[in-house]
């Protein structure tokens, strides 16, 4: 299989992926295609993209083996990713820094981008200081309210929060707001897409971006565990952090790829953001690709308990990943993030985002099932330091 | 030759201009949706845009998103829009009607199926706005084989091979985007749009309609200086959402009246 030379050069993973946007679009990707195309072909630029992940990003993060854990579980050895230890706390940064580049190689003064949780909004807002741009962050009116630690950040690194009002108040309507933005502003405006979907180039642009998380696992493992891991296990909204991590190993053909949905409320109740597990293949935010929609093609609204997976789309490289076999996904509940959540605090003294907790659950299901010697490696994708006020309103503690 | 070739082609020959308009099927009511094609064609629409409403509808400004929201709140779905399109047809057997909506419907429903039963029922052009020329090919065939015309958006941005490209898949007429932004947008450059349009004309034969921030008899009339027909929507949306139910196709009347004035005078 030569699954790592995809997309097609019109952005196709199999029948996924593709430009599925309006004209108004089209040339502003078309741009963005040579540029990165330049980009990417450019020794200077990956100098400057290395120099900026390790000294303002904290690369490379480390891997770490979860031994007391492990050992509660009683079966396989987990072993942790530790994104949430990158600058910002998750591993979004990873891809808004490579985006602010291109945004300054195509002197574009001014960066917009959508966020569900706000981690992707904080990255950006980051970057834009960082490099001097002025920054607009899209948001749901109901994310702001459940995420209102990060609209502080993002205003603190003085970044213009707007919210989003229209359909269900969530990702997928902050999405066509910035969307909406980019067409207006096209000229001056780069859009930092903080997830591997949306039209092309950006499924393959995030995935490069994310894959220094995968190449680093590959070279930490045998150093730390002596070999690769048996599976690599990753939490799946959009699908940034798992194609990150995934992408190396995709060659790999002895290493079980699995990736790990919300399955909110359960997914007999409708009430879930699983759209690999649970939905059908159609086209959004410029991709075809697995979504939740209703039998008419009305895009359903989602429910998850972290609101970074709470996404009725998922990148087009993992249809692809899905429908050829290479990749497995499965969904884990709520419930079960949250008590994976609470155990990761109590046994390693780490607090994981609660995106992070729905690989950690399903981690722990199946180490549990297996024998000592197996390995498995989590992408511990984020910390949970924005969940805190979730979760103890859920333990029924006002803080 | 289809209802929308045959339309431009008498027009041509009087040196008149079309006048387009556009509602959202079901808003604000699917009882009303008939009704008002009716009443917009009485007061002067050569030519009807009717929108599928769709849940994320990424290319329209705020007026068009909430027409959509207030159609889907009353359950109108791509196979009400069609039942809609039937309706029409059997007083009003000579008006062109173009669905214009977002794939995710039509690829619900299955392309074939959509095609056929869009046909059957009277359906003349269709403008898929998520569909551009390089991910629809097999699409625009399937259209033309059943004597539906896919029509296709140019922008201010479009490149040349992006023109020659429209006008290579297209038939009907070419809907040129006036500006860069979402419908409905209040920052229309008249000037900028008549310098476009002699670029497209000598990269095709087709008409071209021009749409998107177009408000007013004014603008309508110096657009249709150049094009060969003005679309309005977000406008015409805008004036009839505060209105009872019961004054919806007069209003509609009303506001039509003066803009087809303007362009036949």
């Amino acid at each position: 299989m030569q699954m790592v030379d995809l997309p097609d050069a019109r952005g196709h993973f199999g029948p996924y992926g593709g430009v599925f946007v309006a004209e108004t679009l089209m040339h502003a990707l078309a741009e963005l295609r040579q540029a990165y195309d330049h980009c990417r072909g450019d020794a200077g630029f990956h100098q400057e993209l290395r120099h900026e992940l390790k000294h303002f990003v904290g690369r490379p993060s480390p891997v770490y083996h979860a031994r007391r854990w492990s050992q509660q579980l009683g079966g396989a050895q987990i072993y942790l990713k530790r994104e949430d230890l990158n600058h910002t706390g998750a591993h979004k940064i990873n891809n808004t820094v490579g985006q602010a580049l291109i945004a300054r190689h195509m002197g574009k003064p001014r960066v917009i981008a959508e966020t569900g949780a706000g981690q992707h909004g904080v990255a950006t807002a980051t970057v834009a200081a960082r490099y001097g741009m002025q920054c607009v962050v899209y948001m749901g009116a109901t994310d702001i309210e459940r995420q209102a630690v990060n609209v502080y950040r993002m205003k603190l690194l003085g970044a213009a929060v707007v919210p989003v009002e229209s359909g269900s108040k969530t990702l997928k309507d902050a999405l066509n707001e910035a969307m909406r933005d980019w067409v207006t502003h096209v000229e001056d405006t780069f859009y930092i897409i903080g997830t591997v979907a949306g039209p092309h180039p950006y499924p393959m642009m995030v995935r490069d971006f994310q894959a220094v998380i995968g190449r680093e696992c590959v070279e930490q493992m045998p150093e730390l565990a002596g070999r690769q891991p048996d599976a690599v296990i990753a939490c799946v909204g959009g699908g940034s952090n798992a194609m990150g991590i995934f992408h190396a190993y995709v060659p790999h053909a002895g290493v079980r790829l699995i990736g790990v949905e919300a399955a909110g409320e359960g997914i007999a109740t409708g009430r879930h953001a699983a759209s690999l597990c649970a939905g059908t293949p159609g086209v959004l935010h410029g991709n075809r690709t697995y979504l939740l929609q209703d039998a008419n093609g009305q895009i359903a609204e989602t429910h998850s308990i972290s609101a970074g997976l709470d996404y009725p789309g998922v990148g087009p490289e993992h249809a692809w990943l899905k429908d050829s076999g290479r990749a497995e996904y499965v969904a884990v509940s709520d419930a079960e993030a949250l008590q994976a959540f609470h155990d990761l605090c109590r046994y390693e003294g780490i607090i994981p985002a609660l995106e992070s907790a729905h690989a950690l659950a399903y981690a722990a299901k199946l180490a549990a099932t297996l024998p000592r010697d197996r390995l498995l490696l989590v992408n511990l994708s984020g910390r949970g330091d924005k969940d805190i006020p979730t979760v103890a309103r859920l333990s029924g503690i006002t803080l | 030759m289809s209802r929308i070739e045959a339309r431009f082609g008498s027009f041509r020959a009087q040196r008149r201009k079309a006048l387009i308009l556009f509602v959202t099927a079901g808003d604000p009511d699917p009882a009303l949706t008939v009704p008002l094609l009716h009443g917009l064609v009485e007061a002067g629409a050569d030519i009807l845009e009717l929108g599928v409403p769709f849940s994320d509808p990424m290319a329209d400004g705020p007026v068009i998103q909430r027409a959509s929201e207030r159609a889907l709140a009353k359950g109108v779905s791509l196979r009400d829009v069609l039942e809609m399109v039937r309706s029409f047809r059997q007083r009003d057997g000579t008006t062109p009607i173009v669905l214009m909506g977002y794939a995710n419907p039509i690829e619900a429903m299955g392309a074939e199926r959509f095609i056929a039963a869009a046909a059957a029922a009277g359906v003349d052009g269709v403008i898929v706005v998520d569909y551009p020329p390089e991910e629809c090919e097999s699409f625009a065939a399937l259209a033309k084989r059943h004597g539906i015309d896919p029509i296709f958006l140019l922008a201010p941005t479009s490149t040349g091979a992006r023109v020659e490209e429209v006008a290579r898949l297209g038939s009907g007429f070419i809907y040129y985007v006036s500006l860069k932004g979402v419908t409905g947008a209040g920052h229309l450059d008249v000037d900028a749009v008549l310098a476009r349009l002699p670029q497209i004309r000598a990269a095709t034969s087709l008409p071209i309609g021009v749409g998107f921030g177009i408000r007013d008899a004014d603008s309508a009339r110096r657009i249709a200086g150049q094009a060969d027909a003005v679309v309005i929507a977000s406008r015409l949306i805008e004036e009839l959402e505060s209105v009872p139910a019961a004054q919806v196709v007069e209003r509609a009347r009303a506001f039509v009246r003066p803009i087809r004035e303007a362009l036949d005078r």
